[in-house]
């Protein structure tokens, strides 16, 4: 009896920490940007029953709280947005568009019940999901229901191995390859420290072709240290080993939150090289109680800036600011630009609301590759029907806590 | 002789045990699995609740596996995420390399048997030196366990070509695959493409041999035994018990049930990634808090518990952000419910009452 009533003292332990954290979880991403959210998928959905009967049903998953809730909302925020501009031009090929988001909390299981959740709502198209995992567990069942999918930021190779995927950003191959590329084309550096999470899909997949490829060009790596998902909130071994053997650039394909970390515990130890991160970095200004005045001088591969001079990103910038506060990052401007894609693709294939789902996907799948996008992340953006787009990569750099073009 | 003091022991036990007899545990399964079945056949049912009934029966068959460890045995265990991890991985690559190879049913029924026997094995591995000992080390083992076998597969990878299977604990290069090769676990990024074999029909056929292991278990003289030594270990061993073979077996039994839901979460889904969200120590306490809710020993409670908390916080995903809130505080409510001395004694009183009610009108008439 004593063992029992001690393991019933150590669950109930174990459990309030556990509800505990689902509750940190939850509370953290309670900001204004969410509420603003809601309250805009609201008037968004009001304005477009109002206006006709027949409307497109576009779906969109992310990660809407926990560690990545940055991504997910502003994949959702920004197609909300997008729908709300397209609506009130007129809509897509003269119809009206619905959006709905539902949160997968970065999980794969998650993110194939938003998914179902999404489809019984009634979801003719799909954007989404935000990363990469949960992007190629529910390109299994899209596959199966031949339901277009494009996602914004999907980024792994087998995001898109089915041709009814399509992703708006680049490939982690084409990331880490171009990483390397700028490097050694505008000579940031000749040895480089590499810090990973050896546990990531996205941040693995990044490193292996970014070693490769720095091989290729000749740029020395001196230091390629891993950590993990449980094992992410003391850098100092991994940033040490890049101090020790010289290196004058660390190459961090991460995700922002530890990246913000690893700049403080740098820091600390009076570590001063350049760091280079890729589209994952993108984020960092926003991490909360982080001293942005660290992030100065971090460069990041993105293909989008807020602080472009283009009249298409003030104006998404503009409107973004007005609708959810804060400056949006790639992953809003990605989606952002997919909206317009299937905007251009339904346009071109003249597809209409009533017409079926698979129907739909096959219209979409041909159309894809016919249209051109002057979009957020790139002009004269194109698609493959392997469902990879055609667009050059931009370098930012972090001045005075924004991010401004490289150039 | 032993078993005969057993039974004389026990018979007290049983008595109370004897209102929830093993065959009713059953009906209620198949009942919940008709009513269910029903539902899908006549459409009634979305697609969100039909994608969310295989992931509630495998988490019901691992809470059923730890009840057995935690419950009957008596120990605790922070690793059976683990086990399942095992389970799951063991079987993906047994899929993909059969894939084609087998026909489909047969290979599912391969497969299951490889995950089922690689966590009875690593169950058994893992018994051999912690079950010896007395205390809370079996615990400890297992979370670390757990973790390591995460880690491990997250580090993994595993790949295959006509000269055979290449292994690597550093990156894909290192494999030296020859184009035409095949990954099998490619590190982080887990088994992709592992058939969808698994579906709620099996998942419940699966459910119950696992709630037929469980009870017969528990009803057999092997299940007494291993009851004496949670309830009091010297009297058991001054019986003659043998102590560590029957620790041994519950254990190892129990190790094998998470594998076989391990199994049905890799055919259920075609990306497998031994993430934290995935197999992590969080799942492992997860799968215990459905014991402890469920009623520790009490296996129908287990598959009840599981499939409730499971379906809990899917089903407030119209809350939206507030659904992981109140997903924990109806979790501290049936803990307060099911164990405060306050709360247990307001229960009793309220038996007592209806109790007594019912008496009164059975004299009144």
């Amino acid at each position: 009896m004593k063992k029992t009533s001690r393991i019933i003292s150590a669950v109930m332990v174990s459990a309030m920490a556990v509800s505990m954290l689902a509750g940190c979880g939850s509370s953290s991403t309670g900001s204004a940007s969410s509420t603003a959210a809601s309250t805009a998928a609201a008037s968004a959905d009001t304005e477009s029953a109002a206006a006709s009967g027949a409307t497109f049903k576009i779906g969109a998953i992310g990660p809407l709280t926990g560690g990545a809730a940055a991504y997910g909302n502003a994949v959702c925020n920004a197609a909300e947005l997008a729908a709300k501009e397209i609506n009130a031009n007129g809509g897509m090929n003269g119809y009206q568009v619905e959006v709905k988001t539902e949160d997968d909390e970065l999980d794969n299981q998650k993110s194939v019940n938003a998914y179902n959740t999404l489809k019984d709502w009634g979801m003719q198209m799909l954007v989404g999901p935000t990363t990469s995992a949960c992007s190629i567990a529910v390109s299994e069942y899209t596959k199966d229901d031949n339901m277009f999918q494009i996602t914004p930021s999907g980024s792994a190779v087998d995001c898109v191995k089915y041709d009814n995927v399509f992703r708006v950003c680049f490939s982690d191959p084409a990331q880490g390859t171009a990483s390397a590329d700028y490097i050694a084309e505008h000579q940031l550096a000749s040895k480089i420290g590499i810090i990973y999470d050896s546990s990531d899909v996205y941040s693995s997949g990044i490193t292996q072709n970014f070693v490769t490829e720095a091989q290729a060009k000749g740029l020395t790596i001196v230091s390629q240290e891993a950590f993990t998902a449980d094992n992410k909130t003391d850098f100092s071994v991994q940033l040490q080993k890049a101090k020790d053997g010289g290196a004058d650039l660390v190459f961090l394909p991460i995700y922002y939150t530890e990246a913000s970390l690893i700049l403080q515990q740098a820091n600390t130890m009076g570590y001063k090289p350049t760091f280079f991160g890729c589209d994952g970095l993108d984020g960092i200004l926003s991490v909360d109680n982080f001293d942005t005045s660290l992030a100065e001088g971090v460069m990041l591969l993105t293909p989008f800036a807020a602080d472009a001079d283009d009249d298409l990103t003030r104006n998404f910038v503009a409107a973004y600011e007005k609708d959810y506060g804060g400056t949006p990052n790639q992953f809003a401007a990605d989606s952002y630009d997919a909206m317009y894609a299937i905007k251009a693709a339904v346009e071109k294939a003249n597809i209409t609301p009533d017409m079926s789902v698979s129907d739909i996907c096959e219209a979409m799948k041909t159309a894809m590759t016919q249209i051109t996008i002057d979009g957020l992340t790139s002009s004269g953006m194109t698609w493959q029907a392997s469902g990879e787009p055609n667009k050059e990569p931009k370098a930012v750099i972090i001045k005075n806590g924004a991010y401004v073009s490289a150039e | 002789m032993t078993d005969k003091i057993l039974k004389a022991m026990t018979l007290k036990g049983k008595a109370a045990a004897g209102r929830k007899s093993p065959a009713a545990t059953y009906a209620f399964v198949i009942a919940a699995y008709a009513v269910l079945e029903l539902f899908i056949r006549t459409g009634v049912m979305s697609s969100h609740l039909q994608g969310l009934l295989v992931p509630m029966v495998y988490y019901a068959i691992v809470a059923v596996g730890l009840n057995i460890c935690v419950g009957i045995l008596g120990e605790l265990s922070l690793g059976h995420a683990g086990f399942m991890c095992i389970g799951a991985f063991g079987s993906a690559v047994f899929s993909l390399l059969t894939d084609g190879v087998l026909p489909d049913g047969l290979r599912f029924l391969f497969a299951f048997l490889v995950g089922v026997a690689l966590s009875t094995l690593f169950g058994f591995l893992i018994g051999i030196p912690v079950l010896r000992l007395n205390g809370d080390y079996l615990a400890i083992v297992t979370l670390a366990f757990g973790e390591i076998i995460k880690n491990l597969l997250n580090a993994l990878y595993l790949g295959i070509d006509e000269n055979g299977l290449h292994a690597s604990l550093s990156n894909q290069m290192a494999l030296g695959l020859s184009p035409d090769g095949k990954m099998l676990i490619n590190g982080a990024m887990g088994v992709t493409g592992t058939p969808h074999d698994a579906n709620f029909t099996i998942s419940v056929v699966v459910l119950l041999i696992a709630l037929f292991f469980a009870q017969n278990l528990v009803h057999s003289k092997h299940g007494r035994a291993i009851m004496a030594i949670r309830d009091n270990r010297i009297a058991a061993e001054s019986i003659g018990i043998n102590i560590v073979r029957y620790k041994m077996q519950a254990f190892t039994i129990s190790a094998a049930i998470a594998g076989a839901a391990g199994v049905l979460f890799s055919h259920n889904i075609s990306t497998l990634q031994a993430t934290s969200q995935n197999f992590g120590y969080n799942v492992s306490i997860m799968i215990l808090v459905y014991v402890v809710l469920g009623g520790i020993g009490n296996l129908r409670g287990s598959v009840i518990a599981a499939s409730v908390l499971y379906l809990l916080p899917e089903l407030l995903r119209g809350l939206n952000k507030y659904r992981m809130l109140i997903y924990s505080i109806v979790l501290i409510a049936v803990m307060i419910f099911n164990w405060a001395p306050a709360a247990i004694t307001w229960r009793e009183n309220l038996a007592a009452k209806i109790r007594a009610g019912r008496h009164g009108r059975k004299e009144n008439a």
